[in-house]
């Protein structure tokens, strides 16, 4: 148990998907208006994520990975350069089916977040999610764990980033660093304090 | 959009409309493979290959496929092709796809090849899509060798390998800003290219959300 909440922990801090690793910054930049609709795509991603990790994990486990075909009598096949395409494809689909969801239950999110939900797809914290996922060989559970803390991350430090910049359109900003350019270096100033989180042992 | 020129698509995107400066897409890899010239420039070559192939690719089989699935669709043909430059850059150059690891792999979940085929290619004929694939990959590439090119020289000396400015440590004169071979450093390079560039570009300054109230002079307040 405690292996899993060090994991956890090291998954939404010390390993902050967008704030460590960078991974989903076009998303990141460009929803991050309103805490609101920040709030809102955290959510999605958390599920999208804490769904396709462990999902990836199991084709990995046991259709991609040398010999994992050895239950079908096929020992020596290695399918592993299909990886990027079958992640991908589990990733897509799960996005789609969630955007007709969210299109016939909750229309006002689906409004808010426009040409964003298909981007989902493409959001690098859920395919860099299933990448490091596979990298560092997550047992299934483990991988639940770290879809979970991953997507967290993702969601908090978006949260955090919509928090500032609700405050900071008040404040006097230069005319060429209007809007995009102090955006990029609060996030700077963020990351540099998360980076103070890569020194903890769990 | 319709009566969009080849010339036009394959030169807005570098300083008008550029997918980093001003779409905001494609920035994940922007920070991460661009503390060096070299791998910043096999990105860029990398990227704008597969952005100018599935463009070409998805817009000559628009019509054919059923919006539902659209997504499904476009992600297997980016997929294969960054399969396919996965594999040569596995061929050729091993040490330097060591080097991109993940990021190579990234290239399907980059922005700019997924928002350039949903924006474009779906509305435009396969020709005409092909040089905004290269267009929009220009675009990129220039942000990210200009990255590159500061991170590398004023980071560690170096471009491409070769010393330029000699460090201290070497025995040279130069004391390199550690700071810029971290990742938040492009942040704040980012940030001060968009400056550069909207300062140049006027029409790009976004208006302000919020405006304050001319300040009263202490005068008038009495």
């Amino acid at each position: 148990m405690e292996h899993y909440i060090s994991l956890f922990l090291r998954a939404v801090f010390v390993e902050n998907m967008a704030l460590a690793f960078f991974l989903g910054m076009c998303t990141f930049i460009a929803i991050s208006k309103k805490v609101e609709t920040a709030i809102g795509l955290g959510i999605a991603v958390v599920v999208v994520q804490a769904i396709t990790v462990p999902a990836n994990n199991l084709i990995y486990t046991y259709l991609l990975k040398s010999g994992a075909l050895a239950w079908a009598g096929l020992p020596e096949v290695d399918l592993s350069f299909l990886g990027l395409l079958s992640y991908i494809g589990v990733i897509a689909a799960i996005v789609q089916i969630l955007e007709m969801l969210l299109d016939k239950y909750v229309p006002s999110l689906y409004n808010a977040l426009g040409v964003f939900l298909p981007l989902i797809t493409v959001n690098c914290a859920i395919m860099g999610g299933t990448l490091f996922m596979v990298e560092r060989d997550y047992t299934a559970a483990e991988s639940v764990v770290y879809g979970f803390g991953s997507g967290i991350s993702w969601a908090l430090a978006i949260m955090l980033l919509a928090g500032i910049r609700e405050k900071l359109k008040y404040s006097d900003v230069p005319q060429g660093l209007q809007g995009l350019g102090i955006t990029f270096i609060t996030i700077g100033l963020m990351s540099l304090g998360f980076m103070s989180f890569s020194g903890v042992q769990l | 959009m319709s009566q969009a020129t080849v010339k036009e698509v394959l030169f807005n995107p570098i300083f008008n409309n550029n997918p980093i400066g001003l779409q905001i897409l494609g920035i994940c890899s922007a920070l991460a493979v661009t503390s060096n010239l070299k791998t910043a420039l096999v990105m860029s070559i990398a990227l704008t290959l597969v952005t100018a192939f599935s463009s070409m690719f998805i817009s000559m089989i628009r019509s054919q496929i059923p919006s539902s699935i659209r997504m499904i669709v476009q992600m297997v043909i980016i997929a294969s092709l960054v399969i396919v430059v996965d594999q040569v850059l596995k061929a050729y150059a091993f040490a330097l796809s060591k080097q991109l690891s993940v990021f190579v792999g990234l290239i399907i979940t980059n922005c700019i090849v997924m928002g350039r085929a949903e924006a474009f290619a779906m509305q435009n004929p396969p020709v005409l899509s092909f040089f905004d694939g290269i267009g929009n990959g220009l675009g990129y590439s220039a942000m990210l060798i200009a990255l590159g090119i500061v991170r590398e020289l004023f980071g560690a000396g170096k471009l491409m390998g070769y010393t330029i400015l000699p460090v201290i440590n070497d025995g040279g004169w130069y004391l390199p800003n550690g700071l810029l071979l971290l990742p938040p450093s492009a942040f704040f390079l980012i940030g001060l290219f968009i400056w550069a560039l909207r300062s140049w570009k006027r029409e790009q300054v976004e208006s302000p959300s919020y405006r304050m109230a001319p300040q009263v002079s202490s005068k008038e307040a009495y």
